[in-house]
């Protein structure tokens, strides 16, 4: 049966609290920590970032801490605009980037965790090598069969238009650790991220493999197990909706079959 | 200890290539279900306090008795279908799941058989 309570050696325990700096604007963090070399369980260390010495965004108190406080935690950045993907995290219950959250848009504690339902390598680093591997299967390139042009492959104005809403995933599986599908199926199920992938090469005016992208997609888990919850769409940071891309897959099956 | 790559993990034993005939078939037999529902409401309340002889003499009608086995067809295709998710979806044990698979195909075939041949019965006088 589906896990819905985690593991006894996963539940997060009470952790450190580290000294509250003076200061009228001093916000709390609370993070979750894991090392698995420790063997021991995660725990919820509690921070205080001072907000007058620190940067606007939730990316800028996670750097503060581990630059002034405690430089054992771990996390994933890079461009800080989101843009890499590299950031998401679950922040105040909401699966989205660190970078572009501001601390300003929540009220009291923070609550700082890794995505959820992931395996987690360490503190706020989820191991998404599933998930890459998923994007890999659905072949996220230009299939064509016609010899290459002499230059390059020519779109009109309103097939590149179908691309928009699509193209700016940057791939950081907020949407497939929000979806509850994944969480129970994410081993078969490829979830709204490689989805939205998926479409975006479905609807390449460009592309010859269509047929093919579809006899992969059609299968009772791969792609049938969205039950369009839409909290995809609800946790994508990027704005984007991909419940309605995996709608429009279900279509195409459809128009292909009836 | 596996030294599958992730990509071999993920393709797994391939597409089914199926799924479309049972997602198409539970949009069908949910939009049928909407005026046959209805139907269904209608008729139990019309027959509200009727005694043997005015339910003999309401499903002799071939369209009422019709309409009548309609509904538990696409009610019992739509159970069928839909619990067969519920199962996918939340059960991971293979012998388990196909267990219930089966139980849940016999359960609505078994369902749908017992109250058409009961409303025939009725139908044909009883």
């Amino acid at each position: 049966m589906v896990q819905l309570t985690l593991p006894k050696n996963s539940q997060p325990k009470k952790g450190k609290t580290w000294p509250k700096p003076s200061g009228d604007k001093v916000r709390e963090f609370h993070i979750y920590r894991y090392d698995p070399d420790s063997g021991e369980n995660p725990r919820i260390d509690t921070y205080f970032v001072d907000l007058d010495d620190c940067g606007p965004m939730v990316l800028d108190a996670l750097l503060y801490i581990k630059d002034k406080i405690d430089p054992t935690l771990t996390l994933r950045r890079s461009c800080r605009e989101g843009i890499c993907g590299s950031c998401a995290m679950n922040i105040g219950g909401l699966n989205t980037l660190a970078c572009t959250k501001g601390i300003d848009e929540f009220k009291g504690a923070i609550n700082v965790y890794p995505l959820p339902h992931m395996p987690v390598v360490k503190d706020l680093v989820p191991d998404l090598t599933n998930f890459y591997a998923q994007h890999r299967s659905i072949k996220p390139w230009l299939q064509t069969k016609t010899p290459e042009p002499r230059t390059e492959w020519l779109q009109a104005r309103e097939d590149r238009e179908k691309l928009d809403g699509l193209y700016e995933c940057i791939l950081c599986a907020c949407c497939s650790a929000s979806c509850p599908s994944y969480w129970w199926n994410g081993d078969r199920y490829l979830g709204p991220a490689v989805l939205l992938q998926a479409y975006r090469w479905l609807i390449d005016s460009r592309d010859e493999a269509t047929g093919e992208r579809l006899d992969d997609l059609e299968d009772p888990f791969r792609l049938y197990r969205c039950h369009t919850i839409m909290n995809c769409a609800n946790t994508c940071p990027k704005g984007l909706n991909p419940a309605k891309a995996i709608g429009e897959i279900k279509k195409m099956m459809v128009e292909r079959a009836v | 200890m596996s030294f599958r790559t992730p990509l071999s993990r993920v393709t797994g034993l391939g597409s089914a290539k199926s799924g479309t005939e049972h997602f198409w078939n539970q949009r069908l037999t949910a939009l049928a279900n909407v005026p046959l529902m209805l139907f269904s409401i209608w008729l139990v309340i019309t027959l509200v306090g009727a005694d043997r002889a005015e339910m003999v003499s309401t499903f002799a009608n071939p369209f009422i008795t019709g309409f009548a086995i309609l509904t538990i067809i696409s009610a019992c295709i739509h159970m069928r279908l839909g619990l067969q998710v519920v199962i996918e979806d939340y059960v991971h044990t293979e012998s388990t799941k196909w267990l219930l698979l089966m139980l849940n195909s016999f359960f609505a075939f078994g369902v749908a058989i017992v109250a058409i041949v009961s409303l025939l019965k009725l139908s044909f006088g009883g």
